[in-house]
């Protein structure tokens, strides 16, 4: 599948093994996308398809409820020119308040922006998240993003290619974000280092498209800035209707080219990693690495103790029991409506413990409103938790949203590293449920058991 | 873009595994500061101790290699967030060359994009490497050896892009025929992606 995608998207072979891809698709945010706006115009360039480039406001922008705009003067300032850049070039920006607004990785495939067999880059890192459609996206600094904006295509080294197979189905309580994490935690933060990733097996097929979001939006940390699940009927179904999808004979014609790129049962792999998902435990982690993560029935080890001092534990106990201080239920990795109603189905009927702050940061506008339709908010406010406007939020901690110095999270993001959530911040990544179910507990708890 | 073709410059061993770019530059700095100036908060959160002093125990603070400008580094380097900023940091700091096992992949291509020579090198090269940053270093892209002795691999279109100095929008802005080519036969190809 990789192959085929990166082949129908040759400009040029520039040799050595450097080819010119063509860039269907660019998704820009405030941040790097704003960045990539300055350096344009100080070069006296255009954009040369602004057709293909989609914006949304998600790094900066303040999630306290009800909230128009940044809680900074910079971060208002940031948005502002964004947004006239954005009109400037006939950039379609979707702006706070609208339909369409959110985190980038969440909107791209919600309004049907993201496509299978298609290329799509964003100023992001977590730009992976969108090869569970069958797009071949990546990541790109701001150099590579003002390429793309002046010349709709990239220069990119040809990787090579690994595939991770998940056989066997996992246990009740054992999500998308575990499987991925296991991965992780199996083959390390550097085990995909400079090959395009593909996820397979039984247990990704039974996936839905929000779960699949969820374990390609992790293929950085493993290594891998790509990482593609093949589309399926699955696929095909959520896409159709989508604001930006195509309709009528186009969507024909589409759905007839996206039915030839999954790859044949005689696909061969650079390397290859099996997981038996039937024995898996729901994950979390322990350190200050996504790789640094053990099974919530097990026991912190030792092997890291700079790792073990920065976070507050201690070597041998179990990681069960912690005391937790904020729990975080939002991100690019775990904000889409199958992940708030998990984490209500926890929460309903309970109280946050007293001690802990949790909040809920939906990942867009769109999925806001859903969640509120079915009255997913008000199980959250009941509980004693905070029901946010959509963004990044606490998982990057730009936008004032941070956890306290030495403050322990349990957070549904994608990365624990040092200061990630704010200085000196703990944070402990698990899933949308593990997550709710701390926040009950007022410590790390197994969610089987609730 | 500056060019690089011969550095010599002191070399500082930073062994640290997972180095990621939010250890390299806070997310805070990566709001619009000028390139220039972001080397003072490049590596804030261990350069320093809480209260603002230099933390001693940090390499780049160490009297023999202050005003190093090349890192040979532990294992993945630069894993993490795509922020160039991580990259204006450490060029702001004065590095040109970093060294390691491996490198986060979208780090890397930022580093060339910058004139930074990015050298992926084995474990125990690397390791070895650590141990003789007693002197200066040589590094040298024409002929891609570090001292003299020990060879290095870099893409031929990379090491160009150094040497030369080149920048590639411009380069491929040169492409444009073939840009415009291969978008008309796309569009009947897959009229969907361009409608």
């Amino acid at each position: 599948m990789f192959d085929r995608i990166w082949e129908q998207h040759v400009v040029d072979d520039l040799g050595d093994g450097a080819f010119l891809l063509h860039v269907d698709r660019h998704l820009m945010h405030e941040l790097s996308g704003q960045r990539g706006q300055v350096e344009i115009k100080q070069r006296g360039m255009k954009i040369r398809n602004p057709e293909l480039t989609i914006g949304s406001i998600d790094h900066v922008v303040s999630t306290v409820p009800n909230a128009k705009g940044g809680n900074f003067p910079w971060a208002d300032k940031m948005i502002e020119s964004f947004r006239v850049e954005g009109r400037k070039a006939g950039v379609k920006i979707y702006d706070i308040g609208q339909d369409g607004q959110g985190i980038v990785h969440v909107v791209g495939p919600e309004l049907g922006f993201t496509l299978p067999g298609s290329t799509l880059l964003c100023g992001d890192s977590h730009t992976c998240t969108h090869g569970a459609l069958g797009a071949l996206a990546w990541g790109i600094g701001t150099s590579e993003l003002t390429h793309v904006l002046a010349t709709q295509t990239i220069v990119q080294q040809r990787p090579k290619t690994m595939r991770a197979r998940f056989d066997g189905r996992p246990a009740r309580g054992v999500v998308a974000k575990d499987l991925i994490l296991a991965l992780i935690g199996r083959i390390g933060t550097a085990g995909g280092v400079g090959c395009a990733m593909e996820y397979a097996g039984e247990a990704i097929r039974g996936l839905d498209m929000e779960g699949r979001l969820t374990v390609c939006n992790l293929s950085i940390e493993l290594g891998s800035k790509i990482g593609m699940i093949a589309p399926d009927e699955k696929t095909y179904a959520w896409l159709k209707g989508r604001r930006h999808a195509p309709r009528g004979a186009l969507w024909d014609q589409a759905l007839a080219h996206w039915k030839t790129l999954p790859s044949d049962a005689s696909a061969e792999f650079d390397k290859e990693h099996v997981l038996d998902c039937s024995a898996l435990a729901p994950q979390i982690t322990w350190g200050t690495s996504p790789e640094d993560v053990i099974g919530v029935d097990g026991r912190i080890p030792g092997n890291k103790p700079e790792a073990l001092a920065y976070m507050g534990l201690v070597a041998g106990s179990d990681i069960a029991g912690t005391k937790v201080d904020r729990v975080f239920i939002g991100s690019c990795t775990n904000s889409r409506l199958p992940d708030l109603r998990a984490a209500a189905e926890i929460v309903r009927g309970r109280k946050a413990a007293k001690h802990v702050k949790a909040w809920v940061v939906p990942g867009s506008w769109r999925i806001k409103q859903d969640a509120e339709a079915e009255g997913l908010h008000q199980i959250f406010l009941e509980a004693g938790f905070e029901w946010r406007e959509a963004g990044c939020s606490m998982c990057v901690a730009l936008n004032g949203d941070y956890v306290e110095p030495q403050a322990r999270c349990v957070s549904t993001s994608n990365r624990n590293f040092v200061g990630r959530q704010g200085p000196q911040a703990r944070t402990h990544l698990a899933s949308p449920a593990m997550a709710a179910a701390a926040a009950i507990a007022g410590e790390i708890v197994d969610v089987r058991g609730f | 873009m500056e060019k690089f073709s011969t550095l010599t410059a002191v070399a500082a061993p930073f062994p640290k595994k997972n180095v990621d770019t939010d250890l390299i530059i806070r997310i805070e700095r990566c709001t619009g500061m000028p390139k220039e100036e972001l080397g003072k908060y490049a590596f804030e959160m261990i350069r320093f101790l809480p209260g603002g002093a230099e933390n001693p125990e940090f390499v780049l603070n160490q009297p023999r290699y202050r005003g190093a400008q090349i890192l040979v580094c532990g294992e993945f380097f630069g894993t993490g967030s795509s922020r160039e900023v991580a990259v204006w940091a450490l060029a702001s700091l004065g590095i040109r060359c970093v060294i390691a096992p491996s490198f986060g992949q979208i780090f890397f291509n930022n580093c060339f994009q910058n004139g930074l020579l990015a050298i992926v090198l084995p474990s125990p090269v690397v390791e070895d490497l650590m141990k003789k940053t007693d002197k200066p270093f040589t590094v040298d892209l024409e002929k891609q050896a570090i001292n003299g002795s020990v060879k290095f691999d870099v893409s031929p279109r990379n090491r160009r892009m150094l040497l030369e100095g080149l920048d590639e929008i411009g380069l491929t802005l040169a492409m444009e025929p073939k840009i415009a080519a291969f978008q008309a036969a796309d569009r009947q190809k897959r009229p969907w992606i361009y409608s």
